[in-house]
């Protein structure tokens, strides 16, 4: 449904939503869609949370002494902080790119598309190279309880970002390409919905399982 | 109010014991010989009464819903020329009162129910019997730790005394069972990795089945037992003959020597217990007073010549899955090894 | 016009010429009511399959000792029976009511995303074949629907059974998770004019408590079985007892936390159309409607905190033995008020026994036998001598069967004249509900008796010496009356569908707004979007004011047409806007589109090559089609995202 406003508006919505809340469908059942990833993040973290300090052998999370014998946490916090705090900066890059598609700004808002995309890229590329490092230490999916809960949370989690990614840089090229103005905002809003989702699960996940021995 | 909650439940613990005379009593057992009303311990009464007080109330409740159902469709069925019903949307105090009403019947129920889940999960006390129950895929481990630090090792027959708590700790190294023999109260899981406790004080001798209650897998149908109940002076002996290794064969008696010879040098060592012989193995159940248990195959077979011949022939297929495989033993090597197996008493 | 005979002759509905027929405009349709008829179609295919599975279950039990199946495949029996039964059957039978009634009780055109909703039946039938498909390779799932672990990790459940479970429920689970959502925003969003939360039908409000309960348990049950197939596929450790020190309760309190509010999920839409039957033929409104509401939503809420109620045998402790006991209680009183209302919805009413209306007694009775075995099982300590025995399939078949199927029968019988256009036989329908109840009861009351006298569940025989015998005869007798009876209801449903009397828009003058347009309904539902000015607009609605919307129960506008002795509104006649095509009416529809079926395909197939993943030799390699599958999913979702129209 086109409505042929023109004008700059902060909270730009098509005229009128016909629909018995005033809400957009879609954007409604994004909201749902979220309540239903978090019970599913939430068995998942439940999950980690059961058998947190409950692995028979190592590699272990943190540093743990078991029986005399000292065990150096394969866990490496300065990496994943950064990363997080890149994933959050990516957030802030989001807010700025739904601001500018709501101006009407197709060269910022595509410029910011990009750079949340770049934020989740670098997040993701730390952790591929923290993977790659717990398996040089013998830390797989099927090592322990340890390796099974963290790789699948944590993949998940991954694997949710990267769906975030493909999705941001579409629009990003959407937006270059003049598809995307400040009447066909919806998408840039659930998809930044959907980033700062992905932003606030890391956000439990984080402290739970890196920063909490 | 509070003496309302007391008074059914002496009311239910008066008429359990009648209830269950009613449906209870030993022609019944006899006729259900895994029935759970036949309690024979504190634990058993404890949950049949619950079971009583919540069937009386929830059959009046029912009973009572059902006829009035009943009454109002016949009351107020369709009748040609009759006006059109009073449009009447509700009625805030009928849908207070049953509401408060239900709650009230829940509470009567609520209360015993608490007390007894505190009650029947006790700390078990210094003079207990402990009993480790193993659920294996297809068959029951009982271990009796002795003061002396020896266990006494026995399969599908479990043995108690009367009079004195039994703590059974219950273990699995395979998949989830639950060990389940309703005269002596309900049943408990056994959980790979974890340990679980039932503690009951039997009171009446007798042989009573069991049966695992926990679906594990292709056989969970044929995982049987027995409980037999002894006096106390019956359980002394029984416990001081089953930690004597296995009886000797007679020098004379040729079959049976041959039936040891074909067990304790064949395929059976790798896997079964006999005490006093070579046989180590612990996949299998123990077989070292085999001879004098009721049942075989973990309580699916009275244990005798013919079905332990069927049994020896081809285990699989009395036991669908079953670890012992078909041996292809020929006829007269059956003879033997059933001669040996019913001489170990 | 239409006569006042007895029996008015059976008159072929008017053709819609702008309707699109032939199987493509079927696999590629948008609209609800042809997916809630494909919905329903399939599902009842599946419940005559678990229907099978039952019967060779009972026949197998009919004698001690009985070798009429092996064991391994018993135990496949009744795992498949459970698992086609609630996501073969009973779910999407629910579903398929969902999609036919709900736009039309809230006055909308569509659902709110017609393309997803043709994505979820087509995964529900891929999803469904593929479950099943392990029979071929006798390879069915067989550790039963609850699939307790470890008994289903691979140490004990090699071969594939339990990985078509891990796999087939993944594409299950999607499809329901994806068509709540629909629902949900249907409800929420797309409500006619004037019809406010509190004014919707009774059953759309169930509807929205069931999908809400949906997406969300839905989810921790994905989670579930995402970890076993890790565990089965990758080598994960969440369930390895062996040599990991996993624990096996994680499984469970996982499975029920799901598995409670599941059977919520399967009885409170039944609860939502039963209060639709009843004040129907009992002419006067749902006694207690804004309670209805309220103790809908509390059961779904306190559905969520009852759970471990699975678990009283599992050792959990007093205290944690003592919360779930209480809960379970607590949660029994909004269940008892349900009843107790429509109860107060007969009273004092002029009721006509049609088959919907017996179906929906007989639900209330059975409903309330399954009820009290339940409180039963809240006590603790006595449920452990009840669990894991008969006792407990005695109360789950009251309340799935006599609960749950006796009052999807009911509503069968009462909307399929709108879906259809035509009314089912009601001689047959008696028959089928008589002999429904003698069935069920003969089956299922017995249960009480030998669970409790030591039989548990889940065995595929018992020895003569331990006195089930004759209890398991009664009971596989009553089961093949049940057959009988389903017997004579498929036939029903398939004669009527062609021969059956004309219905009329509203042929039991009714309330709700479904029954305010032709039978079946034009493509585009309504002509104009109605203004709803009360909850029962055909029965209270002002006819100047609620804008072409009939008086169902103006006497003088109806004909008088006796149907089995029970007058009824009226019947027979067609309306010329069936003619009239959505175009003609300047109504925008969603177009067909093909790629919910393909992405449906993509979908299935990356869980299909997860099961070539599992197979050892020439096959393994064709675990290529898992990334066929990748590759058609991302594909379709961008050519759906982008596709023209929409």
């Amino acid at each position: 449904m086109d409505s042929s406003h023109a004008l700059a508006d902060h909270a730009a919505h098509p005229a009128h939503i016909d629909t018995s809340t005033g809400l957009d469908s879609r954007k409604m059942a994004f909201w749902t869609f979220i309540g239903s990833e978090c019970l599913l993040f939430g068995s998942l973290i439940a999950t980690y949370m059961a058998y947190k300090g409950r692995s028979l052998k190592p590699p272990y999370p943190h540093d743990v002494t078991i029986n005399g014998v000292a065990h150096e946490g394969v866990l490496n916090i300065p990496l994943t902080s950064f990363s997080t705090f890149i994933l959050l900066m990516s957030s802030v890059a989001m807010v700025f790119a739904l601001y500018n598609v709501q101006r009407g700004d197709r060269k910022w808002a595509a410029f910011w598309l990009f750079a949340t995309a770049f934020g989740g890229s670098i997040f993701l590329g730390c952790q591929v190279f923290e993977f790659t490092e717990f398996y040089h230490n013998g830390l797989t999916l099927k090592s322990n309880l340890f390796g099974s809960t963290f790789f699948v949370l944590t993949g998940f989690h991954g694997a949710h970002v990267t769906v975030g990614i493909i999705y941001l840089i579409t629009l990003g090229v959407m937006t270059m390409r003049g598809r995307i103005g400040p009447e066909r905002t919806l998408n840039v809003e659930i998809a930044g919905l959907y980033w700062h989702f992905v932003d606030v699960i890391w956000i439990v996940i984080f402290p739970l399982v890196y920063l909490i021995p | 109010m509070r003496a309302a909650p007391a008074r059914l439940w002496s009311v239910a613990l008066a008429a359990a014991p009648l209830l269950l005379a009613a449906c209870g009593g030993k022609e019944h057992l006899r006729q259900y010989p895994q029935t759970t009303f036949y309690p024979t311990t504190q634990f058993a009464r404890t949950t049949d009464g619950l079971f009583m007080l919540s069937l009386i109330l929830g059959v009046a409740v029912g009973v009572a819903v059902l006829a009035i159902m009943v009454y109002f469709l016949w009351r107020y069925r369709y009748r040609p020329g009759a006006p059109e019903p009073k449009q009447i949307h509700g009625n805030t105090r009928l849908e207070v009162a049953w509401t408060l009403i239900p709650a009230v019947i829940l509470a009567v129920i609520a209360v015993p129910t608490v007390k007894a889940i505190f009650s029947t999960q006790p700390e078990p006390p210094a003079d207990a019997l402990t009993v480790e129950v193993i659920g294996k895929q297809w068959w029951w481990e009982f271990r009796y730790p002795q003061p002396n630090g020896d266990t006494i090792i026995t399969a599908n027959e479990i043995h108690v005394p009367t009079g004195r708590t039994v703590h059974l700790l219950l273990k699995s190294d395979n998949v989830l069972h639950a060990f389940w023999v309703p005269a002596m109260g309900g049943k408990r899981d056994l959980i790979t990795n974890r340990i679980n406790h039932l503690i009951f004080k039997p009171e009446q001798t007798g042989v009573y089945f069991g049966q695992c209650g926990e679906f594990c897998g292709t056989s969970h149908a044929l995982m049987r037992m027995r409980l037999v109940a002894h006096t106390p002076q019956g359980f002394q002996q029984w416990l001081t003959s089953e930690a004597a290794p296995a009886a000797e064969p007679l020098p004379t008696d040729s079959a049976v020597l041959l039936g040891k010879q074909l067990v304790t040098q064949g395929a059976c060592a790798g896997c079964h217990l006999i005490e006093g012989t070579p046989m180590a193995g612990r996949t299998g159940p123990s077989l070292t007073h085999f001879g004098r248990r009721r049942t075989l195959a973990a309580g699916i077979l009275d244990n005798n010549a013919e079905n332990l011949r069927r049994w020896l022939r081809n285990p699989p297929e009395m036991k669908p899955g079953s670890k012992m495989p078909n041996l292809n033993l020929t006829e007269q090597q059956i003879t033997y090894m059933v001669a040996y197996l019913q001489s170990l008493q | 016009m239409s006569s006042t005979a007895t029996v008015a002759a059976p008159r072929p509905v008017a053709a819609h010429h702008a309707e699109p027929t032939g199987l493509w405009s079927w696999i590629t349709t948008v609209d609800h009511k042809r997916i809630g008829i494909m919905y329903g179609v399939t599902a009842f295919v599946w419940f005559l399959v678990a229907g099978i599975e039952a019967l060779m279950i009972r026949v197998q039990l009919f004698v001690p000792n009985n070798h009429f199946v092996s064991a391994e495949t018993y135990n496949s029996l009744f795992t498949m029976h459970a698992l086609t039964m609630i996501f073969g059957a009973l779910m999407p039978l629910t579903a398929a009511f969902f999609n036919f009634i709900v736009p039309l009780q809230v006055g909308a055109r569509d659902v709110a995303f017609p393309r997803l909703n043709a994505l979820s039946y087509w995964l529900f039938l891929f999803g469904g074949i593929f479950l099943n498909v392990g029979w071929v390779f006798k390879a069915a799932p067989d550790a039963g629907w609850f699939a307790y672990a470890p008994l289903t990790i691979e140490a004990w459940a090699p071969g594939l059974h339990m990985d078509f479970y891990v796999l087939g429920l993944q594409v299950l689970g999607l499809s329901s998770i994806i068509a709540s959502l629909n629902f949900i925003i249907t409800i929420i969003n797309l409500r006619a004019p004037g019809m406010r939360l509190m004014r919707m039908p009774i059953f759309t409000w169930m509807t929205l408590i069931t999908s809400v309960l949906i997406v969300t348990a839905m989810a921790v049950f994905t989670i579930a079985i995402t970890e076993l197939m890790f565990d089965r596929v990758f080598g994960t450790n969440f369930f390895n007892t062996v040599d990991a020190g996993a624990d096996p309760l994680l499984w469970q309190h996982l499975f029920w936390m799901f598995g409670h509010p599941e059977v919520y999920i399967l009885i409170i839409p039944i609860m939502g159309m039963v209060s639709e039957v009843l004040p129907t033929f009992s002419r006067k409104p749902l006694f207690g409607y804004n309670v209805m509401v309220f103790s809908g939503v509390l059961i779904g809420w306190l559905g969520w905190g009852v759970w471990s109620h699975h678990m009283f045998a599992t050792g959990m402790g007093p205290i944690a033995d003592s919360f779930f006991a209480l809960s379970t209680m607590l949660i029994a009183i909004p269940t008892g008020i349900k009843i107790f209302n429509w109860l107060g919805t007969i009273y004092g009413g002029s009721v006509r026994f049609t088959t919907a209306m017996l179906f929906s007694v007989g639900f209330i009775a059975m409903f309330t036998i399954g009820g009290i075995s339940g409180v039963m099982h809240s006590s603790a300590p006595s449920d452990l001598q009840q669990t894991d025995t008969y006792f407990v399939v005695a109360h789950i078949h009251y309340v799935f069967f006599g609960g749950t199927v006796m009052g999807l029968w009911s509503a069968m019988y009462y909307w399929y004249p709108k879906v259809f256009g035509r009314l089912l036989d009601e001689k047959m329908g008696k028959a089928h509900f008589w002999l429904t109840m003698v069935g069920m009861n003969l089956t299922f009351f017995p249960m009480h008796f030998v669970g409790m006298f030591g039989m548990p569940r889940r065995t595929w025989t018992y020895g003569p010496e331990q006195g089930f015998t004759i209890w398991n005869q009664v009971e596989t007798i009553g089961s093949f009356i049940i057959a009988l009876a389903t017997l004579i209801f498929a036939v029903n449903l398939f004669t009527a569908w062609k021969r059956g009397r004309v219905a009329g828009p509203n042929p039991w003058g009714a309330a709700t707004l479904e029954w305010s347009i032709p039978s079946p309904p034009p493509v585009y539902n309504f002509r104009e979007i109605p203004v709803v000015h009360s909850r029962m607009p055909l029965w209270e609605g002002d006819p100047t004011k609620a804008a072409g919307i009939p008086h169902g129960r103006a006497e003088e506008e109806t004909e008088q047409v006796t149907l089995g002795g029970a007058a009824l509104a009226e019947v027979g006649d067609v309306h010329d806007e069936n003619k009239m095509s959505a175009h003609d009416l300047g109504i925008h529809l969603p177009p067909p589109s093909f790629w919910p079926i393909v992405l449906a395909f993509g979908i299935t197939l990356i869980f299909v090559g997860l099961i070539f993943r599992q197979l050892t030799g020439a096959m393994h390699s064709l675990w290529y089609l898992m990334i066929a599958g990748v590759a058609i999913t991302v594909l379709s979702i961008y050519a759906w995202a982008f596709e023209p129209g929409h």
